[in-house]
C-alpha cells in the first residue's frame, strides 16, 4: 500500500490563505501593528485600540460558537459579564493579578456556559437561541440582584491596575497580546480534529456520529470556548474600564457581538477580527465624520446621535446584501478568491 | 456455531417498527469477515432502515446485533466509528464547509487524539498528527481513488462521481475492518458505475477490509459481492452466492422481474 509516491505535502488552505506563508505574514504584521499603536497614537487612540481588542477577543469567541459550530447564542454578554465580576471579585477580595485574573474570568465563564449549555444544546436554531436568552436574563437578574456580592446597579469599582509601570500603555500591550494568543489559539483549533468536528456537527450532525463525534459533547464544549473566550474578555473590560456594573452586559451587548459575527463573516477568524473592529469603529468615524461635514458651529448633537445610528444600521444592512459572507468575503474578493470554501450557510 | 466467530457482523431476529408499519420483521444477516456481502432488494423494502438500525440511528423492537462480540445496539452512534465501523450515505454525506482533504480527514476523527489545548497551541503532537494524518490520506488514498487533484477544492461544485468517491475515501480514513456503503452506485451513469466497482476491487484486493453493501443495481453488485441476501416488504427473502440469487425463483419474482 506505501508504494504510491507521496505527493507534495500541501497544507489546506483556509480562510483566505493560498499558502500558510501567506498566513504567517498576516499574523506578523497583525502583531508589528498592534505593537505599534502606543507609538503613534494618542491617548484616544489607545484607548479606542484597547477597547477594540477587549470586543476582537469576545467576537472571535462568538463566532467559534455561532459561526463555526452553528449554535445560535443571543446571550453572549451575560458571559462577559460572569467573567467580569469573577475577575473583578478575585481581584477586590485576594489581591490577585491581572494575568490570574483573565484566566478567573475564563473558567467562571466557561463552567457558567455549560450549565446553561447542558439543556440547552439538546434542542435546535431558534429554540436554542431563545434559551440562550435566558441565559441573558438570568444572569443580569443576578448581577443586578445579589447586591451584597455584586454591588447591584452600583457595581463593582476597580483600582487601576499598572503593568510594570508602564501605565496606559502597558496595559494596552496586555490587551493586546491576550488578543493575538486567543485570535491564534481560534486560528489553530480549526487546523485539527476539534475545529472539524464543530463545523461536521454544524452541517450535518447525523454524518458527524457516523464519523465517531459526540454531537452533545461538541456543542457543549464549542459553547464552553465561545463563553470562556467572552468571560477573558469579561477580565480584561473590568480591568479596562475599572467598573463592572450591570448595564455592561445587556441583550444589546450581546447583539453588538452577534452583529460583529454577522458583518465580519461567520465562520472566519479574520472575520469576526474585521467584524469586531469594524463594530467598535464604525460609530467612531461617524461621530467624527458628521460633526465634521457639519462644521464647527453645529451644535445639535440630538440630531446627529440618531443619524449616526441610522447610518450605521443602513452600512450593517448593505453589507449583509451586498456580501453576505461579511466582512471577510469582501477581503477574499479584492485578493482574487474564486472558489472558496463554502463557510457562509450555518444555521 | 463455527460460521458465527467467523462473522465479523451478525444481525440477529431484528425487528423495526415505525407506528403501526412494519420496516423489518425478523431480519438476520451474516457478515463473513473479509467478505462482500450485498443487501439488495426494492425500494422501501427495508435496506436503508437495516443500515441505520447497525448504524445506531434507530432502535431496533427486537433483537440483536454482535460486532465483534461486542452488542451493538446498546452502544451510542458516534461510539462505531472507533471500533471499526464506517459508512457512506445514500445522498452524499460531506460538508461542503471544509475542503477535500478535511472531510477525508474527518474520516478518522476517532483515531485521533488531539484535545483542545494542544489543538490550540499547535506545536508538537497536534502538529504532528495533523502531518501525519495528511501523509497518510495522500499516500494511500488520493491517488487509489484518484482524488490527487480535488485535495484542495470545495466539495461544492464537484461533480457527483467525485463526491462519492470522496465519501468513499472519507469512510476509509479510519482505516475501519466494516465498510458499509448505502448505494454506492445510485444516480452513477454506466462510466461512472464501472470506475466506482474498478475502485472498489482495488481496495478489496488491497486491504483486508469487510464490504456490507446495499444497492439496487445488480449489474455492478454481481460483479463484487461475495453473498448476496434479498430483502423485499421488511423480510428476508434468499441468501446465497450472486449466480444463485440470479436463479431463485422467489427473487426472480419479487425483484429480478420487475426491471
Amino acid at each position: 500500500m506505501n508504494q504510491h509516491t507521496s505527493f507534495l505535502r500541501k497544507k489546506p488552505k483556509l480562510d483566505i490563505f493560498a499558502n500558510p506563508n501567506a498566513e504567517l505574514v498576516f499574523w506578523c504584521i497583525f502583531a508589528v501593528g498592534l505593537m505599534m499603536v502606543p507609538v503613534f497614537g494618542s491617548a484616544y487612540f489607545l484607548y479606542m485600540a484597547c477597547l477594540v481588542c477587549i470586543n476582537l477577543v469576545a467576537t472571535v469567541g462568538l463566532n467559534i460558537t455561532v459561526g463555526y459550530a452553528g449554535l445560535l447564542s443571543i446571550g453572549h454578554s451575560a458571559f462577559l459579564g460572569v467573567g467580569a465580576y469573577a475577575s473583578a471579585l478575585a481581584f477586590l477580595h485576594m489581591g490577585t493579578p491581572l494575568a490570574l485574573n483573565i484566566v478567573i474570568g475564563a473558567v467562571s465563564a466557561f463552567s457558567v456556559g455549560l450549565v446553561f449549555g447542558l439543556p440547552a444544546l439538546r434542542i435546535k436554531g431558534v429554540h436554542l437561541a431563545i434559551a440562550t436568552l435566558a441565559a441573558q436574563y438570568s444572569l443580569y437578574f443576578i448581577f443586578q440582584q445579589w447586591t451584597s456580592v455584586t454591588g447591584g446597579d452600583r457595581g463593582l469599582s476597580l483600582p487601576k491596575t499598572d503593568i510594570l509601570g508602564m501605565g496606559d500603555t502597558g496595559f494596552y500591550y496586555v490587551v493586546a497580546f491576550v488578543a493575538l494568543i486567543t485570535s491564534i489559539a481560534a486560528r489553530n483549533l480549526f487546523r485539527t480534529r476539534i475545529g472539524r468536528s464543530f463545523i461536521a456537527v454544524r452541517e450535518k450532525d447525523y454524518a458527524a456520529q457516523v464519523l465517531g463525534i459526540n454531537v452533545v459533547g461538541v456543542k457543549l464544549m464549542a459553547f464552553g470556548i465561545g463563553a470562556a473566550y467572552a468571560g477573558i474578555a469579561g477580565a480584561l473590560l473590568a480591568a479596562f474600564l475599572r467598573i463592572v456594573n450591570p448595564d455592561q452586559f445587556t441583550l444589546t451587548s450581546s447583539v453588538f457581538f452577534l452583529a460583529a459575527v454577522v458583518v465580519g463573516g461567520r465562520g472566519s477568524i479574520l472575520g469576526a477580527m474585521l467584524g469586531a473592529v469594524f463594530m467598535t469603529l464604525m460609530p467612531e468615524i461617524l461621530r467624527e465624520g458628521i460633526s465634521f461635514a457639519m462644521g464647527p458651529e453645529a451644535d445639535m448633537a440630538s440630531v446627529l446621535s440618531p443619524l449616526r445610528e441610522i447610518i450605521f444600521g443602513a452600512l450593517i444592512v448593505g453589507f449583509l446584501i451586498f456580501e453576505p459572507r461579511g466582512l471577510v468575503g469582501i477581503v477574499r474578493r479584492i485578493m482574487g478568491h474564486r472558489e472558496v470554501v463554502d463557510a457562509g450557510t450555518g444555521h | 456455531m463455527i460460521q458465527q466467530l467467523e462473522n465479523l457482523l451478525q444481525v440477529s431476529d431484528i425487528n423495526v417498527s415505525f407506528g403501526g408499519l412494519k420496516a423489518l420483521s425478523n431480519v438476520n444477516l451474516s457478515v463473513p469477515s473479509n467478505r462482500v456481502t450485498a443487501v439488495i432488494g426494492p425500494n422501501g423494502a427495508g435496506k436503508t432502515t437495516l443500515f441505520n438500525v447497525i448504524s445506531g440511528f434507530y432502535s431496533a423492537d427486537s433483537g440483536s446485533i454482535q460486532y465483534e462480540k461486542m452488542d451493538l445496539l446498546t452502544m451510542p452512534a458516534h461510539s462505531r466509528s472507533k471500533i471499526g465501523i464506517s459508512r457512506t450515505f445514500q445522498n452524499i454525506a460531506l460538508f461542503p464547509g471544509m475542503s477535500v482533504l478535511e472531510n477525508i480527514k474527518l474520516g478518522a476523527h476517532a483515531q485521533l487524539k488531539t484535545n483542545v489545548f494542544s489543538a490550540a497551541i499547535y506545536l508538537g503532537s497536534a502538529a504532528r498528527e495533523e502531518r501525519a494524518i495528511s501523509e497518510r490520506i495522500y499516500d494511500r488514498l488520493l491517488n487509489l481513488l484518484e482524488l490527487e487533484d480535488y485535495a484542495d477544492r470545495s466539495i461544492s461544485g464537484l461533480p457527483y462521481g467525485i463526491q462519492k468517491r470522496i465519501e468513499l475515501a472519507r469512510a476509509l480514513a479510519g482505516e475501519p475492518k466494516l465498510l458499509m456503503l448505502d448505494e454506492p452506485f445510485a444516480g452513477m451513469n454506466t462510466a461512472e458505475k464501472a470506475n466506482m466497482a474498478n475502485h472498489m476491487r482495488q481496495i478489496i484486493e488491497r486491504t483486508n477490509i469487510t464490504v456490507l453493501l446495499i444497492d439496487h443495481d445488480m449489474e455492478s453488485i454481481m460483479s463484487i459481492a461475495d453473498s448476496i441476501s434479498v430483502l423485499n416488504f421488511g423480510s428476508l427473502i434468499a441468501s446465497g452466492t450472486p449466480s444463485e440469487i440470479q436463479k431463485n425463483p422467489a427473487v426472480i419474482d419479487a425483484y429480478l422481474g420487475e426491471e
